[in-house]
């Protein structure tokens, strides 16, 4: 079954960017109402997370120390935690380094593994045996104890912090990139590249990666989830961006010292908000892949 | 097969050096004096020039390494900073733990998402298929510390049928086999409703597939009740896959036992591994690290002879 559907698809060639030119591939993206509805509660969360500020103008710093641990009220609209910092506020500015970090971080991870699977692929022998073993040997240890490892070794600001996130990320992308150039560097048209004098890194750019962007483009989007999940389990844990920059999961993780006084507004909104982050990315990474991968129509 | 199995050890072996090397070299990286860490205010140059000569810090950083593999296969991991007991002893008390919930969530969500899955894919897009879905698509997505909180919340405040953390009741001295089993229920479900999801999933699509063979147009043509074609014949060629994701699936059943073990104090290898960051017990996060690459490598290694084993169709050179 598997090698049929490899076949038909080195048989189909595909790249992205005539995909995009076609106006089919956009009808194709959008046809589904799944993806139409992870599209829309995206857009919600930026909007939120990055023009809400704007709006509703108050500090998510400051300490109302007379108002703490208070339920929604028309001046809290989402209560105050034990500080008395507006919860409301907390959780605009908590999604803007979230997805900041989500985003920033798997585009590096994507870069990342895009050369590494490439050259790993391009090259072949004994470098692509050890290169992909390397990948085998980090993928054997949970990220998640690497990832803590090297949060509380370096304790980042927000651009140590996407390099870490992306350190653990790309070895997917590089796997995926490998095989896809494994499968096409013995067609004709890079042979030809190739005669006509076309240098390795011409031929990597303009002949192969036009066939497999789109592919990595799914792994990509899937990855941004991947990092928001990641970055929120950290600050859940107690690490992540240090403060005060407030934090979703570092939000949640304060709320459970208050979970007995049943204070629900400190526990649902953060959880929520990384719900619908993960349920929105994986949703257009899912209508992305169906728009990419025709064959399984 | 014996064959295969004797390459599939042996390619295991490099896969498992490379953990150790990569511990190793993470540990590495810290900044700071470990000596200075260890002697604190008796520091003296003298002093510590001696215990870097101890510890063997003074030789090559390549030779550390093999000092250091040499003893792990001994078995020394070394000492804990903090306890000042053989982190060898604080892992084995930990170990069990963690496999414990591991292991039963694991088999739980195994039963569910392959009941689910089947079902599922027999009644294709059928009203109950696209509500699983949904569902399924939103457990997926759920980060497992949010759901652990909110399963505290609705069955141990709320509703308060089970302990909220902790391995026994602290009161009781002799605890029961029975006060074992009730702390383990909701780390236990945290655990296997987040792995559900996947596998479903994953179960759908291969019944899906499975259903669409001849042999299933076969069994019905003989006569075979739709239970048994289901659960008999698809089931059998369609859970195949299942082993091989499982092995896949292992560091990500860490990591989710990590937060488990966090969110309900239960002194598993993830909570070890999270009290010893916070007290910067080097030894200690460095002999997890080798660890929880051991059971994931040696994880991988059986879900393969497992599945070469169960599955005559394979042949392997």
């Amino acid at each position: 079954m598997l090698s049929s559907s490899f076949a038909q698809d080195q048989a189909e060639e595909i790249s992205l960017e005539t995909l995009i030119e076609r106006p089919k591939f956009m009808r194709r993206f959008w046809k589904a109402t799944t993806t139409k509805i992870g599209v829309i509660l995206l857009s919600f969360l930026i909007l939120f997370s990055f023009v809400g500020p704007l709006i509703y103008r108050h500090s998510a710093i400051t300490s109302h120390l007379l108002h703490t641990l208070q339920p929604p009220s028309a001046r809290f609209p989402l209560g105050t935690d034990s500080l008395g910092h507006n919860v409301l506020a907390q959780m605009m500015v908590g999604g803007q380094s979230s997805l900041e970090v989500g985003f920033a971080s798997a585009f590096c991870a994507m870069i990342i593994g895009v050369l590494y699977g490439m050259t790993s692929g391009i090259f072949g022998g004994w470098l692509d045996i050890i290169m992909m073993r390397i990948v085998d040997v980090i993928l054997s240890i949970p990220t998640i104890f690497i990832l803590l490892f090297l949060n509380v070794v370096f304790l980042p600001n927000l651009w140590i912090m996407i390099l870490i996130l992306a350190s653990t990320s790309w070895l997917g992308v590089s796997r995926l990139v490998r095989a896809e150039v494994l499968a096409i560097k013995n067609q004709v048209y890079v042979e030809a590249a190739n005669a006509l004098g076309a240098s390795t890194w011409r031929i990597m750019v303009r002949y192969m990666l036009p066939n497999f962007l789109g592919t990595v483009l799914v792994a990509a989007t899937l990855g941004i989830a991947d990092a928001i999940l990641a970055i929120a389990g950290l600050s859940f844990l107690g690490l992540g961006l240090p403060p005060p920059t407030p934090n979703w999961g570092g939000m949640l993780s304060d709320s459970m010292s208050y979970m007995f006084q049943n204070a629900w507004w400190l526990i649902y909104p953060p959880g929520l908000a990384i719900l619908i982050a993960e349920v929105s990315i994986n949703l257009i990474g899912d209508g992305l892949r169906d728009a990419i991968e025709t064959r399984h129509r | 097969m014996i064959g295969y199995t004797i390459r599939r050890i042996l390619q295991a072996i490099p896969t498992l050096l490379g953990v150790t090397v990569i511990s190793f070299f993470l540990m590495h990286i810290v900044p700071g004096n470990p000596v200075r860490i260890l002697l604190g205010n008796r520091y003296t140059p003298e002093r510590a020039a001696l215990l870097s000569k101890q510890l063997g810090l003074n030789k090559p950083v390549w030779v550390q390494y093999f000092v250091w593999l040499g003893n792990i296969l001994h078995g020394n991991f070394g000492y804990s900073y903090v306890y000042n007991k053989p982190v060898v002893s604080l892992i084995l008390q930990a170990l069990p733990h963690t496999l414990i919930i591991v292991v039963v969530a694991v088999m739980l969500a195994h039963i569910f998402a392959v009941f689910l899955g089947s079902v599922q894919a027999y009644f294709e897009n059928s009203p109950f298929d696209q509500i699983v879905t949904v569902i399924n698509y939103f457990f997926y997505a759920m980060p497992a510390f949010w759901l652990g909180i909110l399963l505290i919340i609705f069955f141990a405040i709320d509703i308060p049928l089970f302990p909220s953390g902790g391995i026994t009741n602290p009161t009781v001295t002799h605890p029961s086999f029975g006060d074992f089993a009730i702390h383990l229920v909701l780390p236990v479900v945290t655990l296997m409703l987040i792995s559900v999801a996947g596998w479903a999933r994953f179960m759908r699509s291969s019944m899906r597939e499975a259903l669409l063979q001849d042999y299933v147009r076969t069994a019905r043509m003989k006569g075979a009740r739709e239970f048994r074609i289901i659960f008999v014949h698809a089931l059998r060629n369609s859970i195949l896959p299942l082993i091989t994701l499982l092995g896949l699936s292992l560091p990500g059943l860490l990591a989710g036992a990590l937060f488990v073990e966090e969110i309900f104090n239960y002194p598993g290898m993830g909570l070890l591994y999270w009290n010893a960051l916070n007290d910067r017990d080097f030894p200690i996060l460095l002999a997890v690290t080798v660890f929880l690459g051991i059971v994931t490598v040696i994880g991988n290694l059986l879900a393969d002879l497992i599945y070469s084993l169960v599955d005559p169709r394979i042949q392997y050179r």
